[in-house]
């Protein structure tokens, strides 16, 4: 399969069509979409009509975008003007957003083409896509598991060959675990990186949107279109982001690697020696592995599952039946909140909702929320110090690889787990990638989680880069 | 931290959240809460009377955008994507008169 770099460089100097890489893209989405169900809708006539404009502008001499031809898949919790944005919930069932998401004006104007809005677990609550309203999405690697969550549609859409990039968001993980049980890169930039006017909330300090690509040099390259300052979005951070693509070649020589020595345990052991060979890989590439200790990364579960819902609740008071999706009709204006949100939302849902609420309510806030926040400090705190000593630092992306549909869906607690690498990122507001590096006891993909500090992009991809090389 | 959290507590807190739960979800969620409510437990033991709350990863002070007029979303589209509208206006059942 086509890389993104090298669509945008065929497309450009007229070696081949952007009609005929589209083509090639819904082929192969015709062939397979119906076992592994990755999207919740393919805009294919949308998608030729832009591929064919591109291509006559390329005819025409004109200049092409950064992206042209490129077939890329959204996260269905990004707007888009007049095609339905369902976060994979029935609430929001049918709505057609009267506006584009700042990355989705972004990829247009670069001259992407939008295949499709890929499906996640309900409104990115999960970690399997078995949340979503819609029915799973199949890994493409094995169909029999999981291809992660929340963002498992625009994992499978890369892993699968429907689309040559995908853009996610990631509140505790949801595009690094995917990305790690799906074998493709995925990226979560610096908090207000990326703008996210336009990304339907579920965690607003959060929140971040990122790429999903086959490799490092495709996620580079896509992140460097989507990111920079967005004054539709308030905690967008006010200054350039830094480049990517000319880093990649740098190799790691010097460059100081966290090993952290009190991870959290639960991780699986094949898992522990592929990470034990990326620090091996980078050693011997020049790198040097300095032990560094994050004493309270073993609270970020429960700092983040007290926080995340606590927002949650807020974010999601907006879907009470009134100015967007539906309404169950009842007599008076509570009974049609309570009736609407109890048919439109599912289980996982309801039940953040309900933690978020009794985290925030009079009597609980001190005990719960307001503690959170501090542990919150706490842990940003540690990676503070730890980053002293460290450019950036690996740990597994997720503690297994893709596990079996249902295995996981009787008890939240285990599914929280997923995201016990991956959550203090989200805590700390840093950026974090997963990079495949390798197989597990399984033959599924194992990924590699590089982390560096804010706006430590440039660090984060010179070792995803040469990580990638070893592997 | 709090005592375990009863099933009143949840119905109430449902009706704060307004979810309507049945008695069967409501006893549902009540044991699954406590679960996850036992779990955290694992931040009682710290001591945080010093620390700061975060409440944002990147420090934005007073984010303004210049007093000048921008093109806004467009009515009819708006108003077409809602559940029910009436002269340019959110249309919604009887706000009072009703037990609330």
């Amino acid at each position: 399969m086509q890389k993104l770099v090298e669509i945008v460089a065929g497309v450009t100097n007229g070696s081949f069509t952007a009609s005929a890489v589209v083509e090639e893209h819904l082929g192969r989405i015709k062939a397979r979409e119906s076992e592994i169900h990755a999207f919740n809708l393919v805009t294919a006539d949308q998608a030729r009509e832009t591929a064919a404009k591109i291509d006559d502008d390329v005819k025409a001499g004109k200049k092409v975008g950064a992206l042209a031809g490129v077939p890329i898949a959204l996260k269905d919790n990004m707007c888009t003007r007049g095609v339905e944005t369902t976060c994979s919930s029935k609430i929001l069932q049918g709505w057609k957003p009267p506006y584009d998401a700042t990355v989705v004006t972004k990829l247009r104007q670069a001259g992407a083409v939008v295949v499709g809005k890929t499906n996640l677990d309900e409104f990115a609550m999960g970690s399997s896509t078995e949340n979503s309203a819609f029915g799973p999405t199949k890994n493409p690697l094995d169909i029999s598991r999981v291809p992660g969550g929340s963002s498992g549609g625009s994992a499978a859409a890369v892993s699968a060959g429907f689309a040559a990039a995908s853009l996610g968001s990631d509140t505790g993980g949801s595009i690094r675990q995917p990305a790690a049980l799906c074998g493709v890169v995925g990226v979560k930039p610096t908090y207000g990186t990326v703008s996210r006017y336009g990304l339907v909330a579920f965690a607003s300090s959060l929140d971040q949107i990122g790429p999903f690509t086959s490799d490092v040099r495709d996620a580079a390259t896509l992140l460097e279109v989507i990111s920079g300052h967005d004054p539709m979005d308030s905690t967008s951070i006010p200054q350039s982001a830094p480049s990517l693509v000319s880093v990649l070649e740098h190799g790691v020589k010097g460059m100081r690697i966290g090993r952290v020595t009190d991870l959290p345990e639960g991780c699986e052991p094949d898992v522990l020696a592929r990470l034990e060979a990326a620090f091996d890989a980078l050693r011997k590439a020049g790198a040097t592995i300095v032990d560094v200790k994050l004493p309270s990364l073993q609270y970020c579960l429960t700092a983040y599952y007290l926080i995340a819902p606590a927002e949650a609740s807020s974010n999601l008071a907006r879907y009470d039946g009134v100015r967007y999706g539906n309404r169950v009709e009842a007599t008076d204006l509570n009974a049609m909140y309570a009736a609407t949100r109890e048919a439109g939302f599912g289980e996982e849902v309801k039940r953040r909702i309900m933690l978020g609420t009794y985290a925030l309510s009079a009597g609980y806030y001190d005990a719960y929320y307001g503690k959170a926040l501090k542990v919150r400090r706490l842990i940003s705190d540690d990676f503070a110090r730890a980053y002293k000593d460290v450019d950036t630092i690996l740990t597994p992306t997720s503690p297994s690889t893709a596990f079996k549909f249902g295995s996981k869906t009787d008890n939240p607690l285990a599914m929280y787990l997923c995201d016990v690498f991956t959550i203090p990122t989200n805590l700390a507001g840093h950026p974090a990638m997963s990079v495949p590096f390798g197989v597990g006891a399984d033959s599924m993909p194992v990924g590699i989680q590089v982390l560096a500090t804010t706006m430590g992009e440039q660090a984060m991809f010179k070792v995803a880069a040469e990580l990638e090389r070893a592997s | 931290m709090p005592e375990q959290i009863s099933k009143e507590t949840v119905v109430k807190v449902s009706r704060l959240a307004r979810l309507s739960l049945s008695p069967d979800q409501a006893e549902k969620m009540t044991s699954q809460l406590a679960g996850m409510l036992e779990h955290f437990r694992d931040i009682d033991a710290l001591d945080l009377s010093d620390v700061e709350p975060m409440t944002q990863p990147y420090p934005l002070k007073n984010v303004m955008r210049q007093d000048v007029e921008a093109k806004s979303l467009d009515r009819q589209e708006v108003l077409d994507q809602a559940p029910a509208a009436e002269s340019g206006r959110f249309r919604v059942p009887p706000t009072i008169g009703f037990d609330v």
